[in-house]
């Protein structure tokens, strides 16, 4: 595999919220780079702060958040240094832009599809209004809009969910942007609608040659978009690597929770893998590591001290203590053992998923 | 356990639920078949608009049904009933809600949420009863006796679904209907949610509709499955043989778009897009039909035939 060119590298990222006359940090210390035409998935729970990190690269942060520490660089500048929302239009939704859950928040009701469309082209690229409306014929050609001149002066609701997401991703085409984001761009969609979304995003990627950021709480997801994987937990990334590396050898014992309590990956009769407790809240200075009290592999070096990422491959990291040469050997546990071979079984048998 | 043995607990005949607006009539449901037998877990599954949460609200009578009818425990309770039969229906069948954040009276504490079935149908003997029933069933899900004084804000998202079943199950009823109880959920919560429910099954002998849009978190915990499409019954089986030998177009494309968390698997995997131009139903009308045992197929004669020789 030929290097692959780091098209935004984000150094240290300190992310805080001021709530209520006290600070949240919600991000903790996050490094992170996105290579040329690669898809990231971003995982983790509520509140592990996954959208409020790809948040930084677009300068849409909530009015009470702040950014204390940390540089995103990106074609040679640092966008940390951005200092109005005027600069910031320079870069969002222009080379960065970002498709949301639900669609029918980013769409105007009361204007039609294809006026939100051309808005964007005009906007961006300096075409006139009929330049503009054959662009965005195109574009909805592309995202699989059947009959789309006619639908051009159709309105929101005249479309259905599904169709609302190929809209917005149009509109963040719009302006061929070197990065999209998408967060939980599927979750509000029904399976076989979100099977399609995903592919359309999947297409458009080669067409284009975007880079792309997925962020997602569903595992089944990330295996198929994903090149490689950050799994975030309280405001940091805990692991990162390759897809392969992430699922077929996982390092971090909240990788292996979060994959074993998959139903998917769960035996009749028997209980699934569940995490007990709750994430601990960012309001408090976390000591150690963040996710030693519900992990039942945590030494006391764990409540005590940070870990520093240890590196498995030149390509896969993990912030654990387990993979100090210290530390006693662990197995992961015996539902993501095997996972392949075992998953292959469960769908063999009669054909049963791929018909 | 043999079909013979099986008892039925719950049996929907010919269901057929039908919104008007204005003049306007819309059929959700129809042509809906199905029993649901003591201890088991019955799955509908379908996406968004299919039908499947309406024909759990029919059940328990909150949606009236136009058409056919619905007998729990050789009672038919659809349709006008006496008062007493629906407190009795009220009793026995719960129900669990997809969001818990919006079933939960916000203003109400724990300790008043949570008795409400029982002040609503006298179940305590007295105030110390009363508080005892309260505590167990909560402890039951996994919440604290201290919980009982707080607000359903002061919870996170599992621990209220919890307070949702809770509620439910404080009822000691026979049949709970879990309408995607677990989908607003995170994933880890997810775990804690679906194992709940399976203990209380065990514990109780209690019997489950599990409603869902979701095939991967229903082939861990259903006995059997209804899929539904459009307000129709288009496959029902036992799990593995749904997974193993679907035979429904429709089912077949829900199978395809099901996510493994697996890179190698979704790599390979092709999605089979479904569309109902595939069936011809212009003369030869379709109906739901049995094809092997336990195995339900809306289909009409031509594909019937068509089934018959891709399972031989």
């Amino acid at each position: 595999m030929s290097e692959k060119e780091v098209v935004l590298s984000a150094r240290d990222i300190v992310v805080q919220f001021r709530v209520r006359e006290r600070t949240l940090t919600a991000i903790r210390n996050v490094s992170l780079d996105l290579y040329e035409g690669e898809t990231l998935a971003i995982v983790g729970e509520s509140g592990s702060g996954k959208s409020v990190l790809t948040k930084t690269f677009t300068g849409m942060l909530e009015q009470n958040g702040s950014i204390p520490n940390g540089q995103i660089y990106f074609e040679g500048n640092n966008l940390l240094d951005i200092k109005n929302d005027k600069e910031w239009e320079n870069i969002r939704g222009k080379k960065i832009a970002t498709v949301f859950q639900d669609p029918m928040t980013s769409l105007n009701p009361i204007r039609s599809i294809g006026s939100q469309i051309t808005e964007v082209i005009e906007k961006h690229q300096g075409k006139s209004a009929q330049e503009a409306k054959d662009i965005a014929i195109d574009l909805m050609e592309r995202v699989g809009i059947y009959n789309a001149a006619n639908r051009f002066d159709e309105y929101p609701f005249q479309y259905s969910g599904g169709m609302r997401q190929r809209i917005v991703i149009a509109i963040a085409l719009a302006c061929r942007p070197k990065i999209l984001i998408c967060d939980e761009p599927t979750t509000a969609l029904d399976v076989t609608i979100q099977a399609q979304i995903v592919q359309l995003i999947k297409d458009l990627q080669k067409e284009y040659g975007f880079t792309t950021v997925y962020i997602t709480h569903d595992l089944g997801v990330v295996a198929n978009v994903a090149d490689k994987v950050a799994v975030m937990y309280a405001g940091q990334i805990v692991e990162y690597g390759t897809v392969e590396e992430l699922f077929y050898d996982p390092k971090h014992p909240y990788t292996w929770a979060l994959l074993s309590s998959l139903p998917q990956l769960g035996t009749k009769g028997e209980d699934l893998y569940a995490i007990t407790g709750t994430p601990p809240s960012l309001f408090d200075k976390v000591i150690g590591d963040a996710f030693a009290p519900r992990n039942p592999y945590a030494m006391k070096i764990d409540f005590e001290e940070e870990p520093p990422f240890f590196q498995i491959s030149p390509t896969h990291k993990a912030k654990t203590w387990l993979l100090d040469p210290r530390a006693p050997k662990v197995n992961p546990p015996k539902a993501i053992d095997h996972l392949h071979e075992r998953l292959t079984a469960m769908i063999s048998k009669g054909g049963g998923y791929h018909g | 356990m043999d079909n013979q043995e099986k008892e039925v607990l719950l049996s929907v005949k010919d269901l057929e639920v039908t919104f008007t607006s204005g003049k306007k009539k819309f059929v959700a449901v129809s042509d809906v078949n199905f029993d649901v037998y003591r201890g088991e877990t019955f799955a509908l599954v379908g996406e968004s608009g299919s039908g499947k949460t309406t024909i759990g609200r029919a059940i328990i009578r909150i949606n009236p049904i136009s058409n056919g009818e619905v007998i729990f425990k050789g009672k038919k309770i659809s349709g006008k009933i006496d008062k007493e039969l629906d407190r009795w229906v009220v009793r026995n069948i719960q129900m669990v809600f997809q969001d818990p954040a919006a079933s939960l009276n916000e203003r109400a504490t724990i300790d008043y949420i949570v008795s409400e079935g029982l002040y609503n149908f006298n179940l305590y003997e007295n105030e110390e009863d009363r508080k005892n029933k309260v505590v167990k069933a909560l402890t039951d899900v996994g919440l604290l006796q201290e919980h009982t004084t707080r607000y359903p804000h002061e919870f996170s998202g599992g621990q209220r679904q919890r307070i949702g079943i809770a509620r439910a199950m404080i009822m000691e009823p026979e049949l709970l209907i879990a309408d995607e109880p677990i989908s607003a959920l995170d994933v880890s919560i997810r775990a804690q949610v679906l194992n709940l429910l399976k203990g209380l099954q065990k514990e109780r002998g209690l019997t489950t509709i599990f409603v869902a849009h979701d095939l991967s978190v229903v082939r861990y915990v259903s006995d059997r499955i209804a899929v539904i499409h459009k307000g129709r019954i288009v496959e029902l089986a036992e799990t593995e043989e749904l997974f193993r030998n679907s035979l429904h177009p429709y089912t077949q494309s829900l199978l395809s778009a099901v996510p493994m968390p697996d890179p190698q698997i979704e790599k390979e995997k092709k999605l089979i897009v479904y569309s109902e131009a595939e069936h011809d139903y212009s003369v030869d009308k379709p109906s739901f039909q049995e094809i092997k045992p336990g195995h339900f197929i809306w289909a009409n004669e031509a594909e019937m035939a068509k089934y018959r020789e891709m399972i031989k």
